[in-house]
Protein backbone atom coordinates (compact mmCIF):
# COMPACT_ATOMS: atom_id res chain seq x y z
CA UNK A 1 0.00 0.00 0.00
CA UNK A 2 2.77 2.12 1.23
CA UNK A 3 4.76 1.41 -2.40
CA UNK A 4 1.81 2.32 -4.69
CA UNK A 5 1.54 5.81 -3.01
CA UNK A 6 5.05 7.15 -4.87
CA UNK A 7 4.66 4.99 -7.94
CA UNK A 8 0.99 6.65 -8.69
CA UNK A 9 2.53 9.97 -8.14
CA UNK A 10 5.41 8.58 -10.79
CA UNK A 11 2.80 7.89 -13.13
CA UNK A 12 1.01 11.11 -12.90
CA UNK A 13 3.80 12.68 -13.54
CA UNK A 14 5.24 10.73 -16.16
CA UNK A 15 1.73 11.22 -18.11
CA UNK A 16 1.79 14.72 -17.40
CA UNK A 17 5.35 15.23 -18.96
CA UNK A 18 4.03 13.01 -21.63
CA UNK A 19 1.16 15.36 -22.41
CA UNK A 20 3.44 18.00 -22.81
CA UNK A 21 5.30 16.84 -24.89
CA UNK A 22 2.61 15.76 -27.11
CA UNK A 23 0.82 19.75 -26.53
CA UNK A 24 4.41 20.78 -27.99
CA UNK A 25 4.48 18.63 -30.74
CA UNK A 26 1.41 19.70 -31.81
CA UNK A 27 1.67 23.26 -31.35
CA UNK A 28 4.76 22.99 -33.62
CA UNK A 29 2.81 21.17 -36.35
CA UNK A 30 0.58 23.71 -36.66
CA UNK A 31 2.76 26.47 -36.68
CA UNK A 32 4.27 25.14 -39.66
CA UNK A 33 1.00 25.28 -40.78
CA UNK A 34 -0.85 22.62 -43.07
CA UNK A 35 1.52 20.48 -45.61
CA UNK A 36 2.47 22.78 -48.21
CA UNK A 37 0.94 25.68 -46.51
CA UNK A 38 3.31 27.83 -48.69
CA UNK A 39 1.97 26.23 -51.85
CA UNK A 40 -1.61 26.66 -50.77
CA UNK A 41 -0.75 30.66 -50.32
CA UNK A 42 0.75 30.85 -53.58
CA UNK A 43 -2.07 29.39 -55.68
CA UNK A 44 -4.64 31.31 -53.93
CA UNK A 45 -2.51 34.55 -54.47
CA UNK A 46 -2.73 34.87 -58.30
CA UNK A 47 -6.28 34.19 -58.51
CA UNK A 48 -7.19 36.61 -55.55
CA UNK A 49 -5.33 39.54 -57.21
CA UNK A 50 -6.86 39.42 -60.94
CA UNK A 51 -10.49 38.07 -59.89
CA UNK A 52 -11.41 41.51 -58.05
CA UNK A 53 -9.77 43.65 -61.08
CA UNK A 54 -11.98 41.08 -63.56
CA UNK A 55 -15.12 42.04 -61.51
CA UNK A 56 -14.57 45.89 -61.55
CA UNK A 57 -13.76 45.65 -65.15
CA UNK A 58 -16.77 43.64 -66.20
CA UNK A 59 -18.62 45.74 -63.60
CA UNK A 60 -16.89 49.26 -65.02
CA UNK A 61 -18.21 47.79 -68.70
CA UNK A 62 -21.64 47.32 -68.57
CA UNK A 63 -22.12 50.26 -66.87
CA UNK A 64 -20.91 51.94 -69.58
CA UNK A 65 -22.83 49.85 -72.13
CA UNK A 66 -25.59 50.82 -70.27
CA UNK A 67 -25.30 54.21 -70.29
CA UNK A 68 -23.20 55.03 -72.77
CA UNK A 69 -20.32 56.50 -71.16
CA UNK A 70 -17.53 54.22 -72.41
CA UNK A 71 -14.89 54.21 -71.45
CA UNK A 72 -15.00 56.34 -68.41
CA UNK A 73 -16.93 53.88 -65.63
CA UNK A 74 -14.58 51.55 -66.38
CA UNK A 75 -11.42 53.42 -66.75
CA UNK A 76 -12.91 54.94 -63.38
CA UNK A 77 -13.23 51.11 -62.17
CA UNK A 78 -9.84 50.32 -62.76
CA UNK A 79 -8.08 51.62 -59.65
CA UNK A 80 -10.76 50.76 -57.35
CA UNK A 81 -10.49 47.14 -58.61
CA UNK A 82 -6.94 47.03 -58.23
CA UNK A 83 -7.15 47.99 -54.72
CA UNK A 84 -9.21 45.38 -53.75
CA UNK A 85 -7.36 43.09 -55.60
CA UNK A 86 -4.24 44.05 -53.51
CA UNK A 87 -6.68 43.91 -50.30
CA UNK A 88 -7.86 40.54 -50.94
CA UNK A 89 -4.19 39.60 -51.08
CA UNK A 90 -3.30 41.36 -47.91
CA UNK A 91 -6.12 39.79 -46.21
CA UNK A 92 -4.97 36.35 -47.33
CA UNK A 93 -1.72 36.72 -45.60
CA UNK A 94 -2.69 38.79 -42.56
CA UNK A 95 -4.77 35.56 -41.69
CA UNK A 96 -1.74 32.90 -42.56
CA UNK A 97 0.28 35.15 -40.38
CA UNK A 98 -1.80 35.19 -37.70
CA UNK B 1 -5.18 11.12 -71.56
CA UNK B 2 -7.20 10.10 -74.68
CA UNK B 3 -4.00 9.28 -76.81
CA UNK B 4 -6.64 7.50 -79.02
CA UNK B 5 -8.51 9.93 -79.95
CA UNK B 6 -5.62 11.54 -81.46
CA UNK B 7 -5.82 9.37 -84.84
CA UNK B 8 -3.18 11.95 -86.90
CA UNK B 9 -0.58 13.12 -84.89
CA UNK B 10 -1.81 16.59 -83.61
CA UNK B 11 -2.45 18.21 -80.19
CA UNK B 12 -6.11 17.99 -79.30
CA UNK B 13 -5.61 19.65 -76.19
CA UNK B 14 -9.34 20.48 -75.07
CA UNK B 15 -10.60 17.80 -77.22
CA UNK B 16 -10.93 15.92 -73.88
CA UNK B 17 -13.26 18.04 -71.97
CA UNK B 18 -16.18 18.15 -74.90
CA UNK B 19 -19.07 17.20 -72.81
CA UNK B 20 -20.90 13.91 -74.26
CA UNK B 21 -24.03 12.09 -72.91
CA UNK B 22 -23.71 9.17 -70.42
CA UNK B 23 -25.40 6.16 -69.84
CA UNK B 24 -26.90 4.97 -73.60
CA UNK B 25 -30.16 6.18 -75.25
CA UNK B 26 -31.71 6.96 -71.79
CA UNK B 27 -28.88 9.37 -70.79
CA UNK B 28 -29.24 10.75 -74.57
CA UNK B 29 -33.06 11.81 -74.16
CA UNK B 30 -32.45 13.52 -70.66
CA UNK B 31 -28.67 15.29 -71.80
CA UNK B 32 -27.57 13.06 -68.54
CA UNK B 33 -23.66 14.19 -69.69
CA UNK B 34 -20.37 11.76 -69.18
CA UNK B 35 -19.98 14.63 -66.21
CA UNK B 36 -23.20 13.76 -64.39
CA UNK B 37 -22.15 10.03 -64.45
CA UNK B 38 -18.59 11.05 -63.14
CA UNK B 39 -20.37 13.35 -60.26
CA UNK B 40 -23.06 10.28 -59.39
CA UNK B 41 -19.84 7.91 -59.42
CA UNK B 42 -17.99 10.26 -56.92
CA UNK B 43 -21.05 10.33 -54.99
CA UNK B 44 -21.91 6.60 -54.70
CA UNK B 45 -18.17 6.39 -53.55
CA UNK B 46 -18.03 8.81 -50.98
CA UNK B 47 -21.10 7.25 -49.84
CA UNK B 48 -20.54 4.08 -49.73
CA UNK B 49 -16.52 4.55 -48.23
CA UNK B 50 -18.33 6.50 -45.68
CA UNK B 51 -21.06 3.60 -44.95
CA UNK B 52 -18.91 0.69 -45.26
CA UNK B 53 -16.30 2.47 -43.12
CA UNK B 54 -18.31 3.63 -40.38
CA UNK B 55 -20.51 -0.09 -39.83
CA UNK B 56 -17.53 -1.96 -38.48
CA UNK B 57 -17.06 0.60 -35.25
CA UNK B 58 -14.30 -1.54 -34.34
CA UNK B 59 -12.39 0.37 -31.56
CA UNK B 60 -9.04 -0.42 -33.59
CA UNK B 61 -10.44 0.90 -36.68
CA UNK B 62 -9.54 -1.24 -40.00
CA UNK B 63 -8.52 0.21 -43.27
CA UNK B 64 -12.08 1.86 -44.51
CA UNK B 65 -12.96 2.87 -41.06
CA UNK B 66 -9.48 4.63 -40.74
CA UNK B 67 -10.05 6.35 -43.73
CA UNK B 68 -13.65 7.38 -42.96
CA UNK B 69 -12.50 8.43 -39.72
CA UNK B 70 -9.65 10.76 -40.65
CA UNK B 71 -11.35 11.90 -43.18
CA UNK B 72 -14.31 12.77 -40.65
CA UNK B 73 -11.88 14.36 -38.16
CA UNK B 74 -9.84 16.56 -41.48
CA UNK B 75 -12.54 18.43 -41.71
CA UNK B 76 -13.89 18.55 -38.34
CA UNK B 77 -10.85 20.60 -36.93
CA UNK B 78 -10.68 22.53 -40.03
CA UNK B 79 -14.35 23.75 -39.75
CA UNK B 80 -13.76 24.32 -36.04
CA UNK B 81 -10.04 25.95 -36.11
CA UNK B 82 -11.39 28.09 -38.89
CA UNK B 83 -15.21 29.45 -38.45
CA UNK B 84 -14.61 28.33 -34.50
CA UNK B 85 -17.35 27.17 -32.59
CA UNK B 86 -19.85 27.59 -35.02
CA UNK B 87 -17.92 25.86 -37.26
CA UNK B 88 -19.84 22.64 -36.44
CA UNK B 89 -22.96 24.16 -37.84
CA UNK B 90 -21.46 24.58 -41.09
CA UNK B 91 -19.61 20.94 -40.51
CA UNK B 92 -21.57 18.83 -43.16
CA UNK B 93 -21.93 21.37 -45.90
CA UNK B 94 -18.08 21.63 -46.20
CA UNK B 95 -17.30 17.83 -45.51
CA UNK B 96 -19.98 16.91 -48.93
CA UNK B 97 -18.43 19.90 -50.73
CA UNK B 98 -14.47 18.67 -49.84
CA UNK B 99 -14.92 15.43 -50.84
CA UNK B 100 -17.10 15.48 -53.38
CA UNK B 101 -14.16 18.06 -55.09
CA UNK B 102 -11.65 15.50 -53.75
CA UNK B 103 -13.05 12.16 -55.28
CA UNK B 104 -13.90 14.24 -58.37
CA UNK B 105 -10.37 15.82 -59.13
CA UNK B 106 -8.85 11.86 -57.93
CA UNK B 107 -11.20 10.00 -60.72
CA UNK B 108 -10.73 13.09 -63.33
CA UNK B 109 -6.85 11.29 -63.31
CA UNK B 110 -7.75 8.02 -64.58
CA UNK B 111 -7.40 7.31 -68.53
CA UNK B 112 -10.59 8.20 -70.36
CA UNK B 113 -12.51 8.99 -66.78
CA UNK B 114 -13.82 12.67 -67.34
CA UNK B 115 -13.02 15.52 -65.09
CA UNK B 116 -15.62 17.08 -64.08
CA UNK B 117 -14.02 19.97 -62.10
CA UNK B 118 -12.78 20.91 -65.55
CA UNK B 119 -15.66 22.69 -66.05
CA UNK B 120 -15.98 26.19 -64.53
CA UNK B 121 -19.86 26.01 -65.06
CA UNK B 122 -19.52 22.71 -62.46
CA UNK B 123 -17.13 24.81 -59.86
CA UNK B 124 -18.84 28.03 -60.32
CA UNK B 125 -21.94 26.87 -59.11
CA UNK B 126 -19.83 25.24 -56.44
CA UNK B 127 -18.57 28.62 -55.64
CA UNK B 128 -21.77 30.63 -55.87
CA UNK B 129 -23.44 28.15 -53.45
CA UNK B 130 -20.90 29.29 -51.19
CA UNK B 131 -21.22 32.74 -51.70
CA UNK B 132 -24.91 32.41 -51.55
CA UNK B 133 -24.83 30.25 -47.95
CA UNK B 134 -22.13 33.58 -46.75
CA UNK B 135 -24.57 35.95 -46.94
CA UNK B 136 -27.32 34.68 -46.33
CA UNK B 137 -25.84 33.12 -42.97
CA UNK B 138 -24.53 36.86 -42.69
CA UNK B 139 -27.51 38.16 -42.94
CA UNK B 140 -29.21 35.39 -40.27
CA UNK B 141 -26.68 35.97 -37.82
CA UNK B 142 -26.66 39.72 -37.84
CA UNK B 143 -29.38 40.83 -39.50
CA UNK B 144 -28.96 44.41 -41.62
CA UNK B 145 -25.81 44.93 -38.92
CA UNK B 146 -24.07 42.59 -41.62
CA UNK B 147 -23.92 45.13 -44.10
CA UNK B 148 -20.94 47.10 -41.94
CA UNK B 149 -18.97 43.97 -42.79
CA UNK B 150 -17.87 46.58 -45.99
CA UNK B 151 -16.83 49.86 -44.01
CA UNK B 152 -13.87 48.38 -41.74
CA UNK B 153 -14.45 49.44 -37.99
CA UNK B 154 -12.15 52.24 -37.16
CA UNK B 155 -11.56 53.27 -40.59
CA UNK B 156 -11.81 57.54 -41.00
CA UNK B 157 -15.51 58.46 -42.06
CA UNK B 158 -13.76 60.51 -45.12
CA UNK B 159 -12.71 57.81 -46.72
CA UNK B 160 -15.81 55.75 -46.93
CA UNK B 161 -16.49 56.88 -50.61
CA UNK B 162 -13.48 54.92 -51.46
CA UNK B 163 -13.38 52.17 -49.11
CA UNK B 164 -16.80 51.00 -49.78
CA UNK B 165 -16.72 50.38 -53.69
CA UNK B 166 -13.20 48.45 -52.76
CA UNK B 167 -14.80 46.18 -50.24
CA UNK B 168 -17.80 45.28 -52.12
CA UNK B 169 -15.84 44.49 -55.30
CA UNK B 170 -13.35 42.44 -52.90
CA UNK B 171 -16.52 40.77 -51.65
CA UNK B 172 -18.29 40.34 -55.25
CA UNK B 173 -14.09 38.43 -56.47
CA UNK B 174 -14.97 35.83 -54.40
CA UNK B 175 -16.77 33.45 -55.93
CA UNK B 176 -14.77 34.53 -59.22
CA UNK B 177 -11.46 33.45 -57.10
CA UNK B 178 -12.52 30.41 -55.43
CA UNK B 179 -14.25 28.84 -59.08
CA UNK B 180 -11.27 29.95 -61.10
CA UNK B 181 -8.64 28.39 -59.25
CA UNK B 182 -9.90 24.90 -59.06
CA UNK B 183 -11.14 25.06 -62.74
CA UNK B 184 -7.87 26.20 -64.18
CA UNK B 185 -5.70 23.88 -62.11
CA UNK B 186 -7.99 20.49 -63.17
CA UNK B 187 -7.62 22.25 -66.60
CA UNK B 188 -4.04 23.17 -66.92
CA UNK B 189 -3.28 19.64 -65.83
CA UNK B 190 -5.16 17.44 -68.42
CA UNK B 191 -3.83 20.09 -71.13
CA UNK B 192 -0.32 19.20 -69.63
CA UNK B 193 -0.99 15.51 -70.01
CA UNK B 194 -2.15 15.61 -73.53
CA UNK B 195 0.44 17.82 -74.92
CA UNK B 196 3.21 15.55 -73.72
CA UNK B 197 0.82 12.74 -74.92
CA UNK B 198 0.87 14.51 -78.34
CA UNK B 199 4.93 15.26 -78.50
CA UNK B 200 5.36 11.45 -78.15
CA UNK B 201 2.97 10.44 -81.34
CA UNK B 202 4.50 13.49 -83.23
CA UNK B 203 7.99 12.11 -82.28
CA UNK B 204 7.51 8.75 -83.66
CA UNK B 205 5.50 9.53 -86.61
CA UNK B 206 8.25 12.43 -87.34
CA UNK B 207 11.10 10.12 -86.70
CA UNK B 208 10.09 6.67 -87.16
CA UNK B 209 12.15 4.17 -84.67
CA UNK B 210 14.09 6.65 -83.46
CA UNK B 211 11.29 8.65 -82.17
CA UNK B 212 10.13 5.62 -80.01
CA UNK B 213 13.38 6.02 -78.06
CA UNK B 214 13.05 9.96 -77.91
CA UNK B 215 9.35 10.16 -77.36
CA UNK B 216 10.60 8.45 -73.23
CA UNK B 217 11.55 11.60 -72.46
CA UNK B 218 7.90 13.27 -72.88
CA UNK B 219 7.11 9.84 -71.33
CA UNK B 220 9.10 10.13 -68.10
CA UNK B 221 7.61 13.96 -67.83
CA UNK B 222 3.98 12.50 -67.90
CA UNK B 223 4.83 10.03 -65.53
CA UNK B 224 5.92 13.17 -63.25
CA UNK B 225 3.03 15.18 -63.72
CA UNK B 226 0.79 12.52 -62.56
CA UNK B 227 2.26 12.41 -59.05
CA UNK B 228 2.16 16.47 -59.51
CA UNK B 229 -1.76 16.60 -59.98
CA UNK B 230 -2.33 13.65 -57.39
CA UNK B 231 -0.93 16.59 -55.24
CA UNK B 232 -3.13 19.25 -57.21
CA UNK B 233 -5.83 17.29 -56.82
CA UNK B 234 -5.34 17.15 -53.36
CA UNK B 235 -4.38 20.38 -52.64
CA UNK B 236 -7.48 22.09 -54.65
CA UNK B 237 -10.06 20.66 -52.92
CA UNK B 238 -8.36 21.71 -49.66
CA UNK B 239 -7.97 25.15 -50.61
CA UNK B 240 -11.47 25.18 -51.90
CA UNK B 241 -12.64 24.08 -48.71
CA UNK B 242 -10.40 26.09 -46.46
CA UNK B 243 -11.52 29.28 -48.41
CA UNK B 244 -15.32 27.92 -47.97
CA UNK B 245 -14.55 28.06 -43.96
CA UNK B 246 -12.67 31.50 -44.42
CA UNK B 247 -15.96 33.30 -46.07
CA UNK B 248 -17.80 31.48 -42.99
CA UNK B 249 -15.97 32.61 -40.53
CA UNK B 250 -16.33 36.36 -42.02
CA UNK B 251 -19.91 35.82 -42.33
CA UNK B 252 -20.34 34.78 -38.76
CA UNK B 253 -18.19 36.86 -37.11
CA UNK B 254 -17.75 39.93 -39.55
CA UNK B 255 -14.33 40.67 -39.57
Amino acid sequence: MAGTEPEDARFEERLRAAEERRRRADGAGRSEGVPGGALVAGLRVGAELVAALAVALAIGWGLDRWLGTAPWLMVAMFPLGAAAGVMNVWRAFRREGS
Amino acid sequence: MGNARVAAPTIDALGQFTLSTGLGPIGAAVNFTNANEMMLLAAVLILAALHYGSRARAVVPGRLQALAEIGYEFVRNMCLDTIGEEGRDFFPFVFTLFFFILVGNLLGLFPYFFAFTSHIAVTAVLALSVFILSIVVGLRYHGLHFFTYFFPAGAPKALAPVLIPIEILSFLSRPISHSVRLFANIVAGHVMWEVFAGFMLMLTAGLGTAGLFVSIVPLAINVVLVGFELLVAFLQAYVFAILTCLYLHDAVHLH
